[in-house]
């Protein structure tokens, strides 16, 4: 429900640019005016995010230890799973954001029940969400910095680099980028776990779906511009560079797939920062990895700490309990007699 | 205990496929066994005198009625206490705001695992939480509702809340596998937090928080009476080595305050640890004293609210302050460790006094430069360097009949990374042990089930498939290695653990460290041991 619901919307939205663009030839505004538009949303939108998270205070840290702690010389401590210090928690940084550390610790539970023997409980490996999800981030991020050739001249030498190694095969023409089948292949594991794995489709959601789909629609996209289609690539950098340079011209011989993708990719950057999507921002701030386990090293300072806390006094304490520990020879700061 | 079904019947009702209809649709089952009992309403009460804001709506109330005499504006209460959190706690807002329900915490959670309730999903655990703040706090969840997981805040929301978060034990486990370090025990606290607030309470909670207050223990002993219990061990003590050791009590000048879970004063087993730590102490001569005023480790206000937690924690400094100690040695404890390594220097640091010093091992002269801030020691790093530098007499034969393997404590491992230090002392102590599978130990441990205040037994079937996964771990070990004994560091799991053992694996016993280690240990001046601490015979003195 919650995915066919979302494929519809994705959709709407194709249908959407291509009446929009094509049959109603509306190419300004889907060439300048949304794009334009869902970038500054995007630009702003994120930035609200992240300064609105960041302002927010962390009273105490809460590192999830994740290995052996500093504690005496001779044991040898786990710095990049339970850092101490700064350097030791960026790379425990590093390691999550570049190489997804804690979905590489996945594990399946499985129940075994076998007539007359010991039920067991097990735990087996499973990383192919690590895998597939490694596929699915990369192929994203790659496609992103290839497309900067269409926004940049002349095309930065790291750009290029990027896009000669995406299309090393040297196969089909126009060169196929291998990012253009990862990214399929990632988007359809990730779909497929939503659709076949009975506990992730239960906790599915149209928030789930959507940007699934949403991408996958944008992927399409794109290939289709690229091997079926094959648009004018550079009428399309006209445009484009007319978006990025302000100089905004007429567009003229893009086919209207391009205005479909476009439209999508704009979709997706105004939801970005209403949306999990923004877990990308996120990662960077979650208070269980982005902070050494050094309170008892370091004092710290909880910005809203309340001064008027304090403990129940043991004066209060010997007042309640003077007589009995009196009785019991428990030492005192005044006897009953100079209590009175 | 309440009467639960069989570990058989229980296995056979776990099936980790969903229901047909969707979480929110689902009933809530609030009949008793589902629920531990509401706090008493003289505790509330006085909760409500000695740390102001914090709990509420003092009263008699049933779980199991359809009235739980809320406050009439509650929903006002909630709300405003729901948006007041999201702006003190980054954490709180960023993970309600990144998880892309990705599933991967899904099995992890000991009560999913023994359950297959679909509630006790970590991930559904905070969509508990998460749909409110969808529904109440965002533009798209009041437009667009359910469609977005978003649900408005309804009288059974906090039904269901109270049933679930009290299912969870703020164990962490799936926060170490979360791609974005969500972490549930940090939900549930808000949540907890919350439900105070309308006067949603536990008794197995609130009654050691208002005793610890108040007593300076989570079991309500007295200063007296405490004095009493020690002396009984100190008999113990000398029944069994022949030799009277020494145990101050609230005594001026000495170098070190030892702070231990109550527990360890109250119960077996935790009481031959208890007596454990004292024959260590004698076996080097520790220059101590204990405190009847600051005499819990543990904190319950951990498990009610942040201020609730930091009062109770004051009077560890406060003590060391007044007893003129340089620092503080601190017993076998889960969750005290996880209040001590993670929040008690940022809460309470500024209450250290100037003879507070960076803790050295007064024996071996080791500096504790991991504890230079809070001036205190876990009393396994304690012992192991004491081990490390051949300090103390050990003869490992008095254990050869304890085939042990190692429970690591949620707190001391994911809250704390406290591995090696009690494993060293483990095996110099021990000669056979025996690791449980990988992915039930060290940072992957399994709870007991019972953590952050849910060792009440009304809720023993909730318990039992909790501790589903440790027991099965355990059983393995005992088919596969005879394991006899179960070692662990956490007062709570010294309860707990006893239960889960005779349920899922019985014939173990359940040990502190500094049992097995005064087991062992050969003080000056003993006579020849016939019998270990809990006054078994020791290998070679059974009778025939």
């Amino acid at each position: 429900m919650n995915a066919i619901f979302s494929l519809l919307l994705v959709l709407a939205l194709v249908v959407i640019a291509t009446l929009g663009a094509g049959a109603a030839q509306m190419h300004t505004i889907f060439a300048y005016c949304i794009p334009g538009t869902a970038f500054i949303i995007f630009l702003v939108g994120f930035a609200c995010k992240i300064i609105a998270w960041a302002k927010r205070p962390v009273p105490f840290r809460i590192p999830t230890t994740g290995g052996q702690q500093k504690s005496l010389d001779w044991i040898p401590q786990n710095k990049w799973d339970n850092p101490s210090t700064g350097p030791q928690t960026f790379m425990r940084m590093v390691l999550e954001v570049l190489a997804f550390r804690s979905l590489f610790r996945n594990t399946k539970v499985v129940l075994h029940h076998t007539d007359g023997k010991n039920p067991i409980v097990g735990y087996v490996s499973a990383k192919w969400l690590w895998g597939f999800a490694l596929i699915f981030h990369y192929s994203f991020f790659i496609i992103v910095v290839r497309h900067m050739r269409l926004m940049m001249n002349p095309v930065p030498f790291l750009v290029q680099m990027v896009d000669f190694g995406d299309s090393i095969m040297q196969i089909y023409t126009p060169t196929v980028y291998i990012t253009d089948a990862l990214i399929l292949v990632g988007v359809g594991f990730l779909l497929a776990r939503r659709f076949f794995d009975a506990k992730v489709r239960y906790i599915s959601l149209v928030n789930d779906y959507f940007p699934l789909f949403l991408i996958l629609a944008i992927a399409c996209s794109g290939i289709y511009m690229r091997y079926v289609a094959k648009v004018d690539i550079m009428a399309i950098k006209d445009v484009v560079m007319g978006l990025t340079t302000f100089n905004f011209k007429v567009p003229t011989g893009v086919d209207t797939s391009f205005f479909v993708h476009l439209f999508l990719v704009s979709t997706l950057l105004v939801y970005i920062p209403f949306s999990k999507l923004m877990h990308m921002g996120g990662v960077f701030l979650s208070p269980t990895r982005n902070v050494p386990n050094d309170t008892r090293i370091n004092h710290y300072e909880n910005v809203w700490n309340n001064p008027a806390v304090k403990p129940h006094s043991y004066a209060a304490y010997e007042d309640d309990f003077r007589e009995p520990m009196f009785e019991a020879g428990l030492p005192l700061e005044k006897n009953p007699e100079e209590a009175a | 205990m309440a009467k639960i079904i069989k570990p058989e019947e229980m296995l056979k009702s776990i099936s980790y496929t969903p229901p047909a209809e969707g979480w929110m649709d689902l009933p809530l089952d609030t009949s008793p066994g589902r629920w531990a009992y509401p706090a008493k309403q003289d505790k509330v009460e006085y909760l409500m005198h000695e740390m102001p804001g914090i709990f509420a709506n003092p009263r008699q109330w049933n779980p199991a009625d359809v009235d739980w005499k809320l406050p009439a504006n509650w929903k006002e209460i909630v709300v405003n206490g729901f948006r007041e959190r999201l702006d003190k706690y980054r954490s709180l807002k960023v993970f309600m705001d990144i998880c892309v329900r990705c599933g991967a915490c899904a099995d992890k959670c000991h009560f999913f695992i023994g359950s297959g309730d679909p509630r006790n999903m970590p991930v559904l655990r905070a969509e508990l939480m998460r749909s409110i703040y969808r529904g109440e706090f965002t533009l798209a969840g009041k437009i667009l509702g359910k469609l977005t997981g978003a649900r408005v805040l309804e009288e059974d929301v906090l039904k269901e809340w109270f049933i679930y978060f009290y299912q969870c034990t703020e164990c962490r486990r799936c926060s170490l596998y979360c791609p974005y370090g969500i972490d549930t025990a940090e939900v549930t606290m808000m949540a907890r937090e919350l439900l105070h607030l309308c006067g949603i309470n536990i008794n197995w909670i609130l009654e050691p928080v208002s005793n610890c207050n108040r007593t300076g223990n989570h079991l309500g002993i007295q200063p007296h009476a405490f004095k009493d219990i020690v002396e009984f061990m100190l008999d113990d003590i000398e029944t069994i080595t022949g030799k009277r050791v020494k145990c101050p009590l609230n005594e001026k000048g000495h170098e070190i305050l030892f702070i231990t879970p109550s527990g360890d004063v109250f119960a077996d087993p935790g009481i031959y640890t208890f007596m454990g730590y004292l024959m260590l102490f004698d076996a080097i001569g520790l220059d101590f004293t204990m405190s009847t005023y600051a005499s819990e480790g543990g904190n319950f206000g951990l498990f009610t609210h942040a201020d609730a937690m930091k009062s109770i924690n004051g009077k560890m400094y406060a003590e060391a302050n007044r007893l003129g100690c340089k620092w503080i040695l601190g017993g076998e404890c889960g969750h005290m460790w996880r209040v001590v390594n993670q929040y008690m220097d940022t809460m309470n640091g500024n209450l250290q006094g100037p003879q507070m010093k960076t803790p050295v091992n007064p024996i071996t002269g080791t500096v504790f430069e991991n504890a230079k801030q809070t001036k205190m020691v876990h009393i396994a790093e304690f012992t192991a360097d004491l081990i490390k530098h051949n300090k103390l007499k050990l003869d490992k034969s008095r254990n050869s009949n304890v085939i042990a393997t190692w429970h690591d404590s949620c707190n001391t491992a994911r809250g704390m990374g406290m591995f090696e230090e009690p494993r060293y002392v483990l095996k110099s102590v021990v000669d056979n042990f025996h690791e449980m599978p990988e992915g039930t130990i060290r940072e992957q441990t399994f709870c007991c089930a019972g953590g952050s205040g849910l060792n009440t037994d009304e809720i023993m079937d909730i318990r039992m498939r909790g501790g589903l996964p440790r027991g099965n771990a355990l059983k393995h070990v005992v088919d596969k290695h005879g394991v006899n004994t179960m070692a662990c560091v956490c007062a709570i799991d010294r309860a707990t653990l006893i239960p889960l053992a005779d349920y899922w694996a019985p014939g173990v016993n359940i040990t502190g460290l500094h049992e097995l280690v005064a087991n062992a240990l050969i003080l000056d001046g003993e006579e020849e041991r016939t019998m270990n601490l809990r006054q078994e015979p020791l290998p070679g003195f059974e009778e025939e």
